[in-house]
């Protein structure tokens, strides 16, 4: 057997050309004749556009054209669309507003894009769009919910009355509030989920080229899903039917969710290259990532947990109001509704949930997935109340949670989702152990010795990831289909190249696909290559988002194997004379069991293809297709502890230890998985401590830079204790639920728990600077004062 | 953002009422004024170049007096773009007060700013307007009271 199955600690194949500087980016594209553009953004969060004046930039040196949004709409251009309809309580659609990849009239957002100069270099590009002079009438604006939802706040859709969106609802109310009402202890609590900028390493870019000759669009591009780009840029936006674009997204440099939406930018390329007839490059700067790359969360909530004498829940009811941002991005109305109520019901058996979301417009980009998506909201909820409750009912946070925890799979939750599997308690056990939970109590005496404050928290954590059936998704409002396929095509030299319909930017997954491989036929991974990215050699795919490429992705993969499979045995067993059945591939052979009768696996490949002797009717080659589509969604699940000490003198917190116990089901690379949990759980922190993206009162983006914006590094983190304790998923062939989300689904809760039991108070929100926490533990101070 | 500030100058009010009004010393008090002309009685066109922060842009802009009370009380406007760096705009109630014959100089400051400028250097806008609302005033004076 190989060692490099499912299971084993491969190193990355991908890594060698990543680590020496050999990825190939969008950026490092360089096409024929190629051109710039810079685009012309708005400085103000709202104002009417009165005029454009280019004249001076046309007339700078090197400059192709300056390009207009009345010469995009003109053109036929399609309004950028959100692709997920959400119903609002009264029966009534969204109100989405329109979004023009030019605006025309009306900027809505600092950054909002007015015109594009395409120019033979980009500083010629930039120069002028410098000299661009537009006319702005400026306009009152608003950049947060309780802002837009004000009577009398500035309007910023004419179709959208107030601002709001949608208003929507999940789950039982009457019960849930005849619960809370008889309830014996209930906790109220006001949460709000902080703002965030994605931040993937590599900006956003886009290289398109237009062939004259062949009527035909190439569009490189920095995108976790290539074919719902073409998808979405052909029937939506009509740049070009889909048989005349081809996107690729080679090497992409992160996404974290950020480049699942096709963005204004990629529009506006492809466009001006019919428009120039030639390429047209753009590679976004850092400071307009922050400006127009669509940022996460940004929830307010207010919720109220009830319990009976004995300290089950008995009820739990949630009202959050979203901020969407200026438009509404392609999945933007998913995440607070689908992908973030479905979940409140968290590990626990919950018989009345109830939650309400309002969505609102503000003068801010738009806010779409990133990173978790609606689940770190969902989480951050729940795992905040329980601890709260558990202080409030003076129980173990620990114990309240096990009482509560869901035991018996499937459990159906009054929240749509089904839970498949699952052993909460089993996780909850596996990290007190690590963690040394006992031995809490003396490390808090001997850190208050050294004058320091030692907390401890936990968050039990479950989210949905592998998304999902598509008649369930398309019967809650989603425009596709969540399937993935693959092609697994085996060469006559016996070398398999995996086509598959999912996206690798970070993931690894030109190993751990290999690795299910290698498992499959016993053959060493450097035989097998995956292509994947390009619309022209992968027929169709869904991409890479919500931890769906394991579940999703192998799982296809995993089908159309099966196939191969079964003819590679077939034509073994005609050749050898023998029966199918006893058949078996290992070692690089396919042998006859019991016997010594064997061809070499590239035998079995060029039999295939030179067709001399195959079974009575069978079509030469060696080529199979499968297109998977989910049962139910996987349901990744674990207990993270965090344990903090807090200076009191300072409020700087340090993050002592952190334990993760995760149960993802099948692990193919568990080396990769604990780099994704690593990662993960970095991003949590830097959320729960670090990050916010934070706009003034009149839309300007005040966290613009690094300088503003703080990003985890290396000494705010330490050093993670993670371990598995899995359960299979009964959903897929493979058995996985899915990882790539769960790090930072899951820490924010733990931390934040970590630091209110270190100071003593319950009211502290994320980001938990040093100044919030010193602020914190003043009131503690204060009001100890008063007694 | 708001700002206040007051200066002793040692000059009748006559004479601060008529410099403030003054091109040639506005020219001079304004911290990196390049360019400044009047274009009626009550308005001016000015080119000025500031560094905030990281940013350093030219901007041009109009300035224009309102609500004069001669030689009591002004109020002064001023907005500018800064092409690509944004824009900045503010406004400056002035009070003069007759001390002998000294001048009392008053003044509240509002200023905002967008574009690049807020993105970059908005840690650094409370403490740069400040610094140049009271560096206006400062050379304000010094002018008079060289002259």
């Amino acid at each position: 057997m190989t060692d490099q199955g499912i299971g084993a600690r491969v190193l990355r194949k991908e890594d060698k050309r990543f680590i020496t500087g050999k990825g190939k980016y969008t950026d490092d594209i360089v096409q024929p004749n190629q051109a710039y553009a810079a685009f012309v953004r708005s400085p103000h969060a709202h104002a009417n556009v009165k005029s454009i004046d280019t004249s001076a930039a046309e007339a700078m040196d090197g400059v192709e054209a300056v390009l207009n949004g009345h010469q995009l709409t003109g053109d036929g251009i399609g309004n950028i669309i959100c692709g997920w309809g959400i119903t609002s309580k009264d029966g009534s659609p969204m109100n989405m507003g329109a979004w023009s990849a030019l605006a025309t009239d009306k900027v809505r957002y600092v950054g909002d894009a007015v015109a594009v100069v395409i120019a033979d270099s980009k500083a010629q590009a930039q120069a002028a769009a410098e000299a661009v002079m537009v006319d702005y009438e400026i306009l009152p604006a608003t950049s947060n919910v309780l802002a837009s939802m004000k009577e009398g706040a500035p309007q910023i859709h004419e179709n959208a009355p107030g601002n709001l969106i949608f208003d929507w609802e999940i789950g039982n109310k009457d019960e849930t509030d005849a619960a809370l009402a008889s309830a014996h202890h209930t906790t109220t609590m006001e949460i709000t989920n902080n703002r965030l900028s994605p931040n993937p390493m590599e900006p956003r870019s886009a290289v398109a080229t237009f062939d004259e000759s062949e009527d035909h669009y190439t569009l490189y591009t920095t995108s976790q899903n290539p074919h719902v780009a073409r998808l979405v840029l052909s029937a939506f936006y009509n740049v070009a039917p889909e048989h005349k674009l081809r996107v690729i997204a080679p090497d992409v440099g992160g996404g974290f969710g950020a480049k699942i939406y096709i963005y204004p930018e990629e529009i506006v390329c492809l466009w001006a290259s019919m428009k120039t007839n030639r390429s047209v490059k753009w590679t976004s700067t850092r400071s307009e990532a922050f400006l127009t790359d669509a940022h996460g969360r940004d929830h307010v909530s207010t919720a109220t947990m009830g319990f009976d004498a004995d300290n089950n829940i008995v009820g739990f009811k949630i009202n959050t109001k979203a901020n969407l941002g200026a438009y509404m991005s392609l999945f933007s109305s998913s995440v607070p509704t689908y992908l973030y109520a479905t979940l409140l019901s968290g590990q626990y058996n919950i018989a009345n949930v109830y939650c309400d979301v309002q969505t609102y417009y503000t003068n801010t980009v738009p806010v779409d997935a990133y990173r978790g998506a609606g689940r770190p909201e969902a989480a951050y909820l729940i795992e905040r109340m329980m601890e709260t409750a558990a202080r409030e009912l003076g129980v173990d946070p620990g114990e309240l949670r096990r009482q509560n925890f869901v035991r018996e799979f499937p459990h159906q939750t009054p929240v749509i989702m089904a839970y498949d599997s699952g052993d909460f308690a089993g996780n909850l056990d596996q990290a007190k152990a690590a963690a040394d939970v006992a031995g809490f109590s003396a490390r808090k005496e001997e850190a208050a010795r050294r004058g320091k404050l030692r907390g401890l928290g936990y968050s039990n954590y479950i989210e949905a990831c592998g998304i999902a059936p598509s008649a369930a998704v398309g019967s809650l409002g989603a425009g596709v289909g969540l399937w993935e396929s693959a092609e697994v095509r085996v060469n006559p030299v016996g070398t398999i190249e995996i086509l598959t319909g999912s996206h690798s930017h970070g993931q690894g997954h030109e190993t751990t696909f290999a690795q299910l491989v290698s498992e499959r036929f016993d053959l060493p991974t450097d035989n097998i290559q995956i292509v994947h990215g390009d619309t022209d050699k992968v027929q169709f795919g869904m991409g890479t988002y919500g931890s769906r490429s394991g579940a999703v992705g192998m799982s296809a993969i995993s089908k159309a194997l099966d196939k191969v499979e079964a003819k590679v045995k077939k034509i073994a067993a005609h050749v050898l004379e023998a029966s199918e059945d006893d058949i078996v591939i290992e070692g690089g052979e396919v042998k006859v069991k019991g016997t010594d009768k064997a061809m070499g696996w590239h035998e079995v490949g060029l039999s295939a293809y030179t067709a001399h002797n195959l079974p009575e009717g069978m079509e030469p080659g060696l080529k199979e297709g499968a297109f998977y589509d989910p049962t139910n969604f996987t349901f990744p699940a674990g207990c993270y502890i965090c344990e903090v000490e807090v200076d009191p003198q300072t409020g700087v917190t340090e993050i002592v230890q952190f334990t993760a116990s995760d149960d993802f089901g099948t692990i193919i690379n568990p080396m990769i998985v604990e780099g994704q949990v690593h990662g993960g759980i970095a991003q949590g922190i830097g959320q729960a401590m670090l990050e916010h993206a934070v706009y003034d009162d009149d839309g300007q983006l005040l966290s613009g830079s690094y300088m503003d914006y703080c990003m985890p590094r290396a000494d705010d983190v330490p050093n993670y204790t993670v371990s598995h304790h899995s359960t299979t998923c009964p959903g897929n062939p493979l058995g996985m639920k899915g990882c790539g989300e769960a790090g930072a689904i899951g820490s924010p809760p733990a931390v934040i728990n970590a630091i209110t039991d270190a100071i003593g108070n319950n009211n502290l929100s994320m980001p938990a600077t040093p100044s919030r926490v010193w602020a914190a533990l003043q009131q503690v101070s204060a009001a100890q004062a008063a007694e | 953002m708001d700002m206040s500030g007051e200066y002793r100058i040692a000059a009748p009010i006559q004479t601060v009422w008529d410099a403030i009004q003054d091109p040639e010393i506005l020219r001079g008090a304004i911290p990196g004024c390049e360019e400044l002309e009047k274009t009626s009685d009550t308005e001016m066109s000015a080119k000025v170049s500031l560094k905030i922060g990281p940013v350093k842009a030219k901007f041009a802009g109009e300035v224009t007096l309102k609500d004069m009370d001669a030689p009591n009380s002004l109020k002064i406007e001023g907005e500018g773009k800064g092409g690509i760096a944004g824009f900045a705009k503010g406004g400056a109630d002035v009070q003069l007060a007759e001390d002998g014959n000294e001048t009392i100089l008053t003044y509240q400051a509002e200023a905002q700013v967008g574009g690049k400028i807020a993105q970059l250097g908005s840690r650094l806008i409370q403490s740069t307007a400040a610094k140049l609302a009271d560096k206006f005033f400062a050379n304000l004076r010094d002018e008079l009271e060289d002259s």
